[in-house]
């Protein structure tokens, strides 16, 4: 498909969606990459699924229901990730009273 | 009778009945387990004894055929049969384990179970890689039978036996991909012509390949083979799991685990690949390094102050000339091959069996910690004699029959090659006759030999079927070659005529894409190296 | 099973049949495991192996006498070949177990069971006291079995079963007494000089398949002339061949060195097999091969000059031996020399009748040395206190010649037999030894070569001085045996040995003066049977004559140096005469050095003394050598080249490992950084 026929069937709403959800997935990327608070990286995370859940709402409209749909598993999967994932963090600040990442080394045995 | 024996289960059950008595092994009491392992090996041998007389001398192809589909996508089946170059091996296997594991009852002390259970799992690999006739269920086996010799080096052996478990199972893995991949893609050729996969021996085997695509291929299957066999230089496993291994590893591995190389040799190696197997550059290749074998692994043994590593040098000295008989490529070499190494099997079969004997007496190998043993053990005296006799190929015993044929054959093709390979009589002399002299002979000096009991009667039960099997072969070895006559002789016709009618060019239906196209000068090459081949074989060199 | 059936009454025989072939080796066979069994089961109860030993040869010897009369009785061109059973079969060759019987067989057969029985005999008194006994008579009936299949093998294999099969015994045999570390190196020394050979003959037989196509003798023979070229190459490499094994076996240059050490077997042993039988095989093997060796000049050349050398070479080493089993191993390779100077010059006839004298009467010095040592030793082992007072250094050696002397008192016997035996190998007339020996001498300077001719009568010459320094030494002047303690003791304590000992002695004694008999030359007509052994074997040796004559080989019948046989047969008895007489004379006033020079001697004399240092010379410039070269592929190309590169492959792989290692920090931006590196290359690649 080309692209102008991409647009045409998204609409203008549908491309500054994508262009958000892009925005916002950069924005997560570079979170994770630079930024050392395990708390703030997890958030980034967070950020980039959200990015991703936006653009699957985006493409709805050309594809139907179904990327609306797997919205709802992602957010019920991110839910259930926020949820173990804060409190693996929460586990390692009462153990070593840091959050820092660049602190631990722990995936390497 | 005869009738139901000439059935097809015999194969089956000569493949699964050691994996029942292995299992067995695991759950009956410790103490039981020999008795369940030497009982199921007896039935074994019963089993497949008559496949002997029930063999159709006849016939050149496979008998007792079987072939059930297993993995019908893939075109692999449980295929298994018997024919001239496998039945003798077969028996050699069947005929070793009781012994093996009679060898082993007071040797083995700890874990008894699990020791004999790995014997066991151990007998089905080796049946089974001699009866398989898909090349995936090869494959299988092939490598089921490193786990149980790995075990069996790494529990129950010497002092450094992780080094060795660990070197044997490496060097063997390293030649078995590479077999993997060649077997992959013979299928794969096959499935490209076809249309269809299939992994059976007999489709695989019509396969008309290019000269390159078949040296390829062949360099993939031969590595495999000449490590296992083994073959100079990739020898150096040997010594090392020979003398760390067991009694029965021992006994095993050089009875009937270096047949495998060979065996491969001659039912993949030359009818696979008929115009690799003999091309004058692969051939002289591979006579030159059983030649270096012969006379490199004397040479090395004879100055081994270990008697169970120098036993394992003879293995390769043997192996070699076994070798050099396969690639002699006559109907004397490969018969005699077959033959030698049955004969290896027993001889040093039972030298490792001797050797244990003893080692289990004195705790040492070391051949200067004796000395005039034969004043305190006169049977074992008399059997390691006729034994080491056996091993240097004395007239007589079964030892030359297969060393004479050998190198009558080879002579034939290559004469020079023979020539120098029959100074190697001289150095089996060299390395066996002191080691004897230094055991059995010279002054009893040591306070801790005087009192050393000879062998007992279990001992001497284990004995006798080899010391009878070496003079009777030695005298009368008709029935055995006769066995092998058909298939050896299909065989040689077989890679005789596909050797000369190699495809000129790459024909449709085989166009590996790992494999590069022929080019027209190579063709030329070929056609010239088959006339100089086919004039070799006439004429002498 | 039916007689006839083992028999395979078929073959080229018109009129002969062979009967019982197969009893001619299945007792010595069965005496050896009947004798093998008693050695485990049995061992002190003597009875049984003093019966079955001898019994089983007396019967193999009559069997054998059987077919011999038989054979003379009947016209028998060509062989009859009788089929055991089949053996090695495979593609196009097919050997089978097949005994030959012509002329030449059936007359090895009658010396190996004839002179065999007498040693057997001989046996039962020599080895009484020892604990090995049955053992003993195992391994000697093993070794007549195998020589047995040596001479009546019908083919190249099966002979070579034979001969190998006599070399496992002589092993066994030299080591006997295996807790002395020299004997048991002599016995392996002797098995590893002989495969040396051994390889030779089985190039040869490859080549002859290669060749012929078959590995039976009589096909062989037959077509030979007619499928290889007369002095070609492959001719001459094959006959080459089979002589490198003949070298090994019959213990000629350069392969001699073994049969002087294995003197360390039991005596009666080294009358069998290092003096009568085994090592005259390799001539056999010649003989029985003779139309080859006949086609090739060189080979013959070669033959007859290796003969020749070995001849003059050991005789001269005999010269300065102190030991009598020494004396007379190198005088038995210088008389296997002339053998294979006959053979080699193409009389093949006298080397089979020197083959056949030389079996009497060396057989005869090997017991007498026997006897000889035997009373020695047991004149010392009964005393109580011979080791001490009397300062003689070799005293404790019973065959030590030094340590003999004056026994003509006490052994009256041992000595007119022995006297018997050095006067027939001297070569003096009409004593068995002057007829075979001169025969040679005669015909190699009738074939036309002068220079072996005049080896071959130096020999001579020394042959009568070696064994008239012997016989002088030993049984001549005063005895030596009890030191300065002298006659009294020595006639205390040395004594004849028994009946059963000095009886084969007397039949070998006989055998020793009238066997010469058996091939009279017609140029000394003294007996009817003139040239007797030629005619009997002349069916034998016909097809070889022919080749050589139809080249222009034929015997002029004058010597180099002009005059008849008789003249020349004159002359040489007289050199043997007086070289008797005048060392016989020369030494009895002095039969022993003084000790001084009998430690030390000097010169040429320290150099015969010492053997040619032959053993040392292979010992620094072969055995040394290989050990180390054996060392170094060890511990250089197996410990360190291959598993270095084994155990380097490891070392990289494991260096690998830890270099991938590296690249994991731990740390979670690592990973996310390399994630997302990762999955932007994906997506570069896809798009």
């Amino acid at each position: 498909m080309s692209e102008a026929g991409m647009a045409g069937a998204l609409g203008l709403n549908g491309l500054i969606a994508l262009f958000v959800s892009a925005i916002l997935f950069s924005i997560g990327v570079i979170g994770v990459l630079l930024r050392r608070n395990a708390i703030i990286v997890f958030m980034c995370v967070e950020l980039m699924l959200n990015a991703a859940n936006l653009s699957l709402v985006a493409f709805s409209r050309m594809h139907g229901i179904e990327g609306q749909i797997f919205v709802f598993f992602v957010m019920a999967v991110a839910a259930a990730e926020a949820a173990v994932g804060l409190a693996i963090i929460i586990a390692i600040f009462r153990h070593y009273e840091v959050v820092d990442l660049d602190r631990f080394r722990l995936l390497k045995w | 009778m005869m009738a139901l024996y000439d059935g097809h289960w015999i194969l089956t059950a000569l493949v699964l009945l050691p994996l029942v008595g292995g299992a067995a092994c695991l759950v009956v009491p410790e103490a039981r387990a020999k008795t369940v392992a030497l009982a199921t090996t007896l039935v074994l041998f019963a089993l497949s004894l008559p496949l002997f007389w029930t063999f159709d001398t006849a016939e050149p192809g496979f008998q007792n055929l079987v072939s059930i589909p297993w993995i019908e996508a893939w075109g692999i089946s449980y295929a298994v049969g018997l024919d001239g170059i496998s039945i003798l091996m077969i028996l050699l296997t069947t005929f070793t384990m009781p012994l093996a594991v009679a060898g082993s009852f007071s040797y083995i002390r700890r874990r008894e179970r699990a020791f004999y259970a790995m014997l066991l799992f151990l007998t089905t690999g080796m049946i089974g890689v001699f009866v398989a006739l898909d090349l995936f269920l090869f494959y299988v086996f092939w490598e089921i039978m490193l786990i149980p010799m790995y075990f069996l080096i790494g529990v129950w052996g010497g002092e450094r036996r992780i080094y060795s478990a660990v070197k044997f199972f490496l060097y063997t893995a390293v030649g078995s991909l590479l077999m993997l991949v060649a077997i992959v893609t013979l299928a794969w050729i096959f499935q490209d012509g076809s249309g269809a996969w299939s992994f059976a021996y007999e489709d695989l085997v019509s396969l008309e390949l290019a000269r390159r695509a078949q040296l390829w291929l062949f360099a993939g299957f031969a590595l495999a083979f000449a490590i296992k066999v083994p073959l100079f230089p990739f020898h150096t496993w040997l010594p090392d799991a020979h003398v760390e291994a067991p009694t029965a590893g021992s006994v095993i591995l050089a009875g009937v685990l270096l047949k495998m190389g060979v065996y491969g040799f001659l039912r993949f190696g030359l009818p696979f690949f008929p115009a690799a197997a003999t091309d004058p550059v692969v051939v002289n290749a591979m006579l030159v390094l059983g030649l270096i074998g012969i006379l490199y692994a004397a040479w090395v043994a004879a100055v081994q102050p270990d008697a169970k590593k120098l036993i394992a040098y003879t293995s390769v000295a043997h192996l070699g000339f076994v070798v050099l008989g396969v690639f002699g490529l006559t109907t004397q070499g490969i018969e005699g091959g077959i033959l030698q190494m049955v004969n290896h099997g027993i001889s040093t079969g039972a030298l490792f069996l001797l050797i244990g004997m003893l080692y289990e007496r004195r705790h040492s190998r070391a051949i200067a910690d004796f000395g005039g043993i034969a004043k305190v053990m006169p049977v074992f005296a008399f059997a390691l004699v006729v034994v080491a006799l056996s091993s240097v190929g004395l007239p007589g015993t079964n030892g030359f029959v297969g060393e004479f044929l050998i190198l009558v054959g080879t002579f034939r093709t290559h004469p020079w090659i023979a020539a120098i390979a029959t100074t190697g009589v001289i150095f089996a002399a060299c390395y066996m006759l002191p080691m004897v002299q230094r055991v059995l002979f010279n002054r009893l000096d040591r306070e801790e030999n005087r009192a050393l009991t000879d062998v007992n009667r279990r001992e001497r039960l284990i004995l006798a079927p080899l010391l009878a099997l070496i003079l009777l072969i030695g005298v009368w070895p008709g029935p055995f070659l006769n066995r092998t006559r058909a298939s050896v002789e299909a065989l040689i016709e077989h890679v005789e005529t596909r050797s000369a009618s190699v495809p000129a060019a790459e024909p449709v239906s085989v166009e590996p894409v790992s494999v590069e196209p022929v080019s027209s000068d190579a063709v030329s090459v070929d056609a010239v190296s088959i006339e100089a081949a086919s004039v070799e074989a006439g004429g002498g060199e | 099973m039916s007689l006839a059936a083992l028999a395979g009454q078929e073959g080229a025989g018109a009129g002969f049949h062979p009967v019982l072939p197969w009893l001619i080796l299945a007792l010595p066979l069965l005496g050896a495991a009947v004798n093998g069994l008693g050695a485990f089961l049995w061992r002190d109860d003597k009875r049984i192996p003093t019966i079955v030993g001898p019994a089983a040869l007396l019967g193999s010897f009559a069997v054998v006498l059987v077919n011999f009369i038989g054979m003379s009785g009947a016209e028998l061109h060509g062989a009859e070949v009788v089929r055991l059973w089949s053996w090695i079969v495979s593609g196009d060759l097919s050997i089978g177990v097949d005994l030959q019987f012509d002329q030449l067989s059936m007359l090895m057969c009658m010396i190996v069971t004839g002179v065999g029985s007498l040693i057997h005999i001989y046996s039962v008194g020599y080895m009484r006291d020892d604990p090995g006994y049955s053992r003993y008579f195992s391994y000697l009936n093993l070794f007549v079995f195998f020589m047995l299949v040596l001479v009546l093998g019908a083919s190249f294999p099966l002979m070579f079963v034979g001969w190998e099969g006599v070399g496992l015994c002589s092993y066994l045999l030299i080591g006997f007494w295996y807790e002395n570390r020299e004997y048991a190196n002599a016995g392996k020394k002797a098995f590893i000089m002989n495969r040396i050979g051994d390889a030779g003959f089985l190039v040869a037989m490859f080549l002859v398949f290669m060749a012929f196509g078959t590995l039976d003798f009589v096909p062989v023979l037959a077509a030979a002339e007619g499928t290889l070229a007369y002095g070609g190459a492959l001719v001459t490499g094959i006959t080459l061949l089979l002589f490198l094994g003949c070298t090994g076996k019959s213990a000629q240059i350069p392969l001699h060195t073994w049969l002087p050490d294995a003197m360390a077997g039991p005596t009666p042993v080294s009358a069998l097999i290092h003096a009568a039988t085994m090592v005259t095989a390799g001539v056999y093997l010649i003989a029985r091969t003779s139309v080859l060796f006949a086609l090739s000049p060189v080979s013959q050349g070669v033959v007859a000059a290796v003969g020749a050398g070995t001849a003059l070479f050991a005789a001269s080493i005999a010269i300065r031996q102190y030991d009598i089993k020494k004396v007379l191993a190198y005088s038995t390779i210088s008389q296997l020399g002339y053998m294979f100077l006959a053979v080699g010059v193409g009389a093949f006839t006298a080397g089979v009748f020197h083959l056949m004298t030389h079996a009497f009467f060396k057989a005869l010095l090997f017991l007498g040395a026997g006897a000889v040592i035997h009373a020695v030793h047991h004149a010392w082992a009964h005393g109580d206190d011979h080791g001490d007072g009397h300062g003689d250094v070799h005293h404790g050696d019973p065959n030590d010649m030094r340590n003999h002397g004056g026994l003509r008192k006490f052994m009256p016997r041992t000595f007119v037999f022995m006297w018997v035996a050095t006067l027939a190998i001297a070569g003096v007339p009409p004593l068995a030894g002057f007829f075979s020996k001169d025969e040679i001498i005669w015909y190699s300077g009738a074939y036309g070569y002068p220079i072996l001719w005049g080896v071959a009568l130096a020999t001579a010459l020394l042959t009568a001085v070696y064994m008239a320094r012997l016989m002088v030494m030993t049984f001549h002047g005063g005895n030596r045996t009890f030191g300065h303690r002298g006659a009294a003791e020595a006639g205390r304590r040395l004594h004849e040995v028994p009946a059963v000992m000095w009886a084969p002695l007397a039949v070998l004694a006989v055998l020793s003066v009238v066997g010469g008999w058996a091939n009279i030359p017609e140029a000394l007509p003294l007996l009817p049977t003139v040239e007797w052994l030629h005619h009997w074997l002349e069916p034998v040796f016909a097809p070889a004559i022919a080749v050589k004559e139809a080249h222009g080989f034929s015997p002029e019948y004058r010597s180099p140096v002009g005059g008849g046989e008789a003249l020349w047969a004159g002359i040489s008895a007289a050199i043997a005469i007086a070289a008797v007489v005048g060392t016989v004379r020369a030494l009895s006033p002095k039969p022993v050095p003084t000790e001084a020079e009998a430690v030390a001697p000097t010169g040429f004399a320290r150099v015969l003394h010492d053997k040619w240092y032959v053993d040392e010379l292979y010992d620094r410039a072969i055995v040394r050598p290989s050990l180390a070269l054996w060392r170094a592929c060890w511990r250089i190309v197996d410990a360190g080249i291959i598993d270095g590169a084994v155990n380097g492959a490891g070392r990289a792989a494991r260096l690998l490992g830890w270099a991938g290692g590296q690249l994991q920090t731990g740390r979670v931006t690592t990973y996310l950084v390399a994630f997302m590196l990762g999955a932007l290359l994906v997506l570069g690649v896809l798009s």
